[in-house]
């Protein structure tokens, strides 16, 4: 069996990482922000899978159970609060919530 | 203890008048009468009485009781001649204001004469205390309840004028607070005592540079307070917005906490670094009276010009302060107890006019003669006396206290001196507008009531016994202000060891021969010293 | 003898303060009896004392009420001195204070505030008894301002007029001046001698400094400040002629027999320290010189009577100044009081004349009136007749003869100083006699409503009878010799050194002083009553005019000082009215307000501008560590 070179699960991440940044950024629909920070999640997760494999450690492997557990709880915030946003707002528009604007 | 009595029932009386207002609401106008009325009486018979002072010092009472002895602070409160002086002063003005606010404030009762009483008690607090950690503590004490007074009951623009009296005050009382710490860790690791207590702390000896940032820490806060030109500018903008009480207090005594400060801890604290600042703080009084006077005379809103001769006066006090000797230091005592009572009067009529034709608008007033000729007798009275007229109290002082001046400069009394011509113009103008010509508005109103003839007849009696035999006065103050002399003398001690210019010397040494009541054969001819500006 | 010394002020006061307190609420007849029976009280216990004082001739006498105030060695106190000087100066002011306030009782009867006119007068009183009164110079500076407090409040006694407020504050304001130059001379004394007591700096004084002493000099000047503010002389008189705008009765007291007087007093008072500095008694001289001319000139082209005489007494005391400038000290204070009674009976005479006219106070509108008040016009005659300096027969002749003569006769005097006192005396007699011309002669032009009564003739009669034989207690060596006066005031005041052997040319100069006074009278005779063709053609030329446009505006000493010192004061005044340095303040605070601005702009609300920093941030971050 092969071992794919850590470089290469490294860019992976690195890449599914840029793009859940960069989708963050541009998307208004605030659904699709919450899609992308769960992306970037998990590029941080895999990131960590490979280096443990890189170093024969568990460690990895744990954070990434942490990082779920985590990524679950914040979703359930993050679904209550776009609840509440889109009841308030009817739109799911993130521009639209802009009431702490200075 | 008596003197914590004093602090304890004024506090004590603010927060039974404020629960009070719940019950009724003239209750809390009783209450806070009957508080300073009991604080007025009791610092009137302690005065009568005569005290002795303790063992030869200029002491009258002490109270003192460890409050956090771990970081050297303790409830230390002494009176002496000086602070008797100023507590009559506040009790009496206190009372007045109470008095005065009986008709003029007619919103949230309970809660004003809370905040008056607090006033008064981080007043009385501030004259008191013997511990600089003590004293901070109640400037702060004084000056939030004040920054309630000026933002709820003043008048139109009372939030602006409120914030900006707070951040003056505030930020100037940060720097005291750095000074403060500064003089608390230089002593300390000195002598290895950490504490707050001012007696203490009189016996550190600093470096030059040292003493000079300290004092200059304590003098930010004191001369804005006083204020002196150019950090006047947050007093016309909170006397005039301040209701009547607010504006009596503030400029009778919120001001003398300012020259108090100086007495007792700059010129104590820091001898040669304030003989070396004389010259350039008194260019400032003479700059502020000068300044203040001129800007009086144009304004048009009269509570507005009378915060402004303020500022002219107190000038005079800041000049008497570094003249160092007894006439140009007796002079502001009286100037303290006199102004208070002057621009406080003027105040009250002031707001006598404005509960009457609500505007404070001097151009749409005049002829009030013919309407209210007692307003008219009394504020002439006051006119009188802020320009200087002898025979009322502020002569007294102004006197004294340029004849002291004259003792250290010439030239600045000099132009002092022309400030009273200008005292005369802006003063003038305030019986001009007001009482004399003709009508500009079309009212009819009554004349002073029972009430307020209450109010002023005892104030006019009070300014013509100063005018008249202020020895009592004077006589009260002395102690304390020969032993803010001594200390001066000290360094003269210490000239061997110090290195000082000799013109410093020379106006030190001045003092000394100033310090001991003279036979005039014994100090004829007067060595014409001069402080040489640098 | 003494006890009763601290009631002679004391009896004003104690008036001025019962009508402040109940004047409103009393009769008529009660205030006139508080207002005029204090005064006349005491009046009386002036005579009594003066009667005491002249049987026993103590040097002084001295009475300490309390002590004001003692710090450090500075202990004045409220104590009263009389010397001869200071009799001479009470004597006028209560009695000729006490018939002037007779007349005011009817002068002032139409008018509402007759309690208030009655405080103010008695607080006069008071304060320019306490003035002459003052053993100390503190004290004397009390009643000094006191009585300008007074002027103050009597110019502008009718105060619905702007115009009097105004004449009033000017009044104040510009005698403060003076004041202000006194009181440095107060501090630079107490100084140098450590009290401020009269008498131990006039002994100590002499012994300190030797003649000439700059010291002695400065202060000297300083008080002089002082009294030419107090008395109208240059360069601070301009206040003196607008101050007519008070009742004639306060005109006829305060602005012409004792308050402006007061820096005469003051100078003899002080007369030790002027004497060991030279160069100030001829300061002193030289401004009273050029003052009485001046005020001479201004005093012929003026229409409204007032004014005239206002203008005669600036240049009265400029003799006055003249005659202390030589060191003729009681000379000065002979025609003090001279000037007090002549001036004083002018001054009511033009009242009852103006209380005549219903408040017509303009000369031209004048005429004819000798018929219609006979009494008035016969007293008004004897007083212009002592202010022209009639020759033999009016007390003005032998009080301004005196100085006139000393001037040459006396040795710090000169030919200058004479010739401009005889110029001046020339012009006095001049525009006294216009006076009586145009008031009295030619047609009647204006009704004669009130009629004056006794309250009015009497004060005139008697003050009449004094303008005329006051003279003869003092007559010139080579006729009469009688020196009762200056005799009197022998041991205050030191008697002038005489040229020597100058006694011959004595006649002559009186001779020449009777003509010219005759010669003035003549002329006003000739242009106002024999041909006022002459005036028309006077008139008519422009050069002419300008002049007395010129002179009737007071030499344009109103407009110069307003150009130089009102307009600047009230437009750097007004310029920061709201206080340049507040809008430093202002300028921190708007800066604090821009920067939180320009912060809150990028708070723009919208997540993905959040992100967007974060990501910024963290890039950043990385950058520079990277790089580090």
């Amino acid at each position: 069996m092969t071992t794919i070179p850590m470089e290469t699960g490294l860019l992976l991440a690195g890449v599914l990482f840029m793009l859940g940044l960069i989708s963050v950024m541009i998307r208004r629909n605030i659904i699709f922000m919450l899609i992308s920070v769960e992306i970037m999640l998990n590029a941080a997760g895999l990131a960590f899978i490979v280096a443990g494999n890189h170093w024969a450690q568990p460690d990895g492997q744990i954070m990434f159970i942490f990082i779920l557990t985590m990524a679950a709880a914040e979703v359930s915030v993050g679904l209550a609060l776009i609840l509440q946003i889109h009841h308030q707002l009817k739109t799911l528009n993130s521009d639209a919530a802009n009431f702490m604007k200075g | 203890m008596i003197l914590v009595w004093l602090i304890a029932i004024l506090m004590a009386g603010g927060v039974l008048a404020w629960i009070s207002g719940k019950v009724n609401r003239t209750l809390p106008r009783w209450i806070a009468l009957a508080a300073v009325l009991a604080v007025f009486g009791m610092m009137l018979y302690l005065w009568l009485s005569n005290p002795i002072p303790v063992l030869g010092s200029a002491w009258l009472i002490q109270f003192d009781q460890p409050w956090i002895p771990q970081w050297g602070i303790s409830f230390s409160l002494a009176l002496d001649g000086l602070s008797l002086l100023m507590l009559l002063l506040t009790f009496f003005l206190g009372l007045l204001a109470v008095l005065i606010s009986w008709r003029e404030i007619q919103n949230k009762v309970a809660f004003f004469h809370f905040n008056l009483l607090w006033v008064l008690a981080g007043i009385t607090g501030v004259f008191l205390t013997m511990d600089l950690f003590l004293f901070y503590f109640f400037w702060e004490v004084m000056l939030i309840p004040m920054y309630f007074i000026i933002g709820i009951w003043g008048h139109e623009n009372r939030r602006y004028a409120a914030y900006k009296f707070f951040l003056f005050t505030q930020a100037s009382g940060l720097l005291m607070l750095l000074a403060i710490l500064g003089l608390y860790f230089i002593h300390g690791s000195q002598t290895g005592v950490y504490t707050f207590s001012y007696f203490e702390l009189l016996n550190t000896t600093l470096a030059p540079e040292a003493a000079r940032l300290l004092m200059f820490g304590f003098l930010a806060a004191f001369l804005v307070k006083l204020p002196v030109v150019p950090f006047h500018s947050w007093l016309p903008d909170a006397h005039s917005e301040a209701p009547t009480a607010g504006s009596v207090i503030l400029a009778g005594l919120l001001l003398k906490t300012g020259a108090y400060g100086l007495l007792r801890f700059v010129l104590p604290l820091f001898p040669t670094a304030t003989v070396e600042f004389a010259p350039w703080a008194m260019l400032l009084g003479v700059i502020g009276i000068i300044y203040g006077a001129i800007l009086a005379f144009s304004q048009t809103d009269l509570k507005r010009l009378v915060a402004y001769t303020s500022v002219s006066h107190m000038g005079f006090v800041i000049l008497g302060v570094f003249a160092f000797n007894e006439w140009a230091l007796q002079g502001v005592v009286m100037q303290m107890i006199t102004h208070g009572l002057s621009t406080g009067a003027l105040f009250i009529i002031a707001g006598f006019l404005y509960e009457r034709l609500h505007t404070r608008d001097l151009r749409q007033m005049g002829g009030f003669w013919t309407t209210a000729p007692k307003m008219g007798v009394i504020a002439l009275v006051f006119v009188m006396a802020s320009l200087g007229l002898p025979g009322l109290g502020n002569f007294i002082a102004e006197f004294l206290t340029l004849v002291g001046s004259w003792q250290a400069n010439n030239w600045l009394t000099v132009f002092a001196t022309i400030g009273l011509v200008m005292a005369t113009i802006y003063s003038l103008r305030i019986m001009q507008k007001i009482f004399f010509e003709s009508y500009q508005l079309e009212v009819s109103f009554p004349d002073l009531n029972a009430r307020e003839m209450l109010i002023t007849i005892p104030m006019v009696a009070m300014i013509l016994w100063l005018g008249l035999y202020p020895q009592p006065f004077l006589e009260t103050a002395r102690p304390s202000i020969q032993e803010q002399l001594q200390a001066y003398t000290k360094p003269v001690s210490e000239r061997e060891e110090l290195p000082l210019k000799p013109e410093n010397m020379a106006h030190v040494l001045e003092s000394k021969t100033e310090a001991s009541p003279a036979k005039p054969e014994d100090v004829k001819p007067f060595p014409n010293l001069q402080i040489k500006t640098p | 003898m003494g006890e009763l010394l601290w009631l002679i002020p004391a009896l004003p006061f104690a008036g001025a303060l019962l009508l402040v307190l109940f004047g409103n609420r009393v009769s008529r007849a009660l205030v006139s009896a508080i207002g005029v029976g204090s005064v006349g009280i005491s009046a009386a216990v002036t005579l009594v004392l003066g009667i005491q004082y002249l049987s026993s001739r103590p040097a002084f006498i001295r009475q300490e009420v309390w002590q004001w105030f003692d710090v450090a060695g500075f202990s004045p106190s409220i104590a009263f001195h009389l010397d001869a000087l200071s009799m001479v100066f009470i004597f006028v002011i209560t009695f000729v204070g006490f018939l002037i306030h007779i007349y005011s009782t009817e002068y002032m009867a139409e008018d509402k505030d007759y309690a208030r006119f009655f405080a103010c007068m008695n607080l006069f009183v008071g304060s320019m008894l306490m003035l002459v009164m003052a053993d100390n110079l503190l004290l004397l500076y009390l009643g000094w301002e006191g009585v300008g407090l007074c002027s103050y409040l009597l110019i502008g006694f009718w105060y619905k007029e702007p115009a009097n407020g105004y004449a009033a504050r000017k009044a104040f304001i510009i005698t403060r001046v003076g004041d202000t130059a006194m009181a440095i001379g107060l501090f630079m004394l107490f100084q140098h001698f450590g009290t401020l007591h009269i008498q131990s700096i006039s002994t100590e004084a002499a012994q300190v400094w030797s003649i000439g002493n700059e010291t002695a000099l400065i202060i000297a000047l300083l008080l002089l400040g002082g009294a030419v503010g107090k008395s109208g002389q240059l360069p601070l008189q301009t206040w003196l002629p607008d101050a007519m705008a008070g009742p004639t009765p306060v005109s006829a007291l305060i602005h012409a027999a004792t308050m402006v007087t007061a820096g005469v007093y003051l100078i003899a008072r002080m007369h030790v320290v002027f004497e060991l500095a030279p160069a100030a008694m001829m300061a002193v001289a030289v401004i009273g010189a050029v003052t009485l001319l001046i005020a001479g000139f201004a005093a012929l082209t003026q229409y409204d009577i007032k004014r005239v005489l206002a203008y005669s007494t600036i240049s009265q005391v400029g003799y006055m100044f003249l005659a202390l400038g030589v060191g003729a000290w009681s000379s000065g204070v002979f025609h003090f009081m001279i000037h007090g009674f002549f001036k004083a009976l002018l001054f009511l005479c033009a009242g009852a004349i103006i209380l005549a006219l219903h408040h017509e106070q303009d000369m031209r509108k004048m005429g004819g009136l000798s018929k219609k008040l006979p009494v008035v016009f016969y007293t008004f005659l004897i007083g212009a007749a002592s202010l022209a300096a009639f020759p033999l027969v009016s007390a003005g002749f032998y009080s301004k003869d005196q100085i006139l003569w000393l001037q040459l006769a006396g040795e710090n005097g000169n030919i200058w100083l004479y010739l401009a006192g005889l110029l001046g005396a020339f012009i006095t007699s001049i525009y006294t006699f216009r006076m009586v011309f145009l008031t009295f002669y030619g047609e009647e032009k204006t009704h004669v409503g009130h009629k004056p009564t006794l309250a009015i003739t009497v004060p005139l009669v008697i003050l009449a009878v004094l303008s005329f034989a006051g003279g003869f207690i003092e007559l010139p060596h080579n006729f009469g010799h009688v020196v009762l006066f200056s005799d009197f005031l022998a041991p205050i005041l030191p008697a002038v050194t005489m040229v020597p052997d100058f006694n011959q040319y004595e006649w002559m100069l009186q001779l020449l002083a009777a003509v010219i006074s005759l010669g003035g009278i003549f002329i006003a005779y000739l242009f106002y009553y024999k041909k006022p063709e002459l005036i028309d053609s006077i008139h008519r030329s422009e050069t002419t005019m300008a002049i007395h446009r010129f002179w009737h505006s007071g030499w344009g000493f109103d407009q110069l000082y307003d150009t130089l010192f009102v307009r600047p004061y009230v437009y750097l005044s007004k310029v920061n009215k709201s206080d340049f340095i507040d809008s430093i303040y202002t300028f921190i605070a708007n800066a604090t307000q821009g920067l939180h601005q320009l912060f809150a702009r990028t708070q723009t609300g919208v997540m993905r501008n959040y992100v967007a920093g974060v990501v910024v941030g963290a890039i950043m971050i990385l950058t520079i560590s990277l790089l580090l």
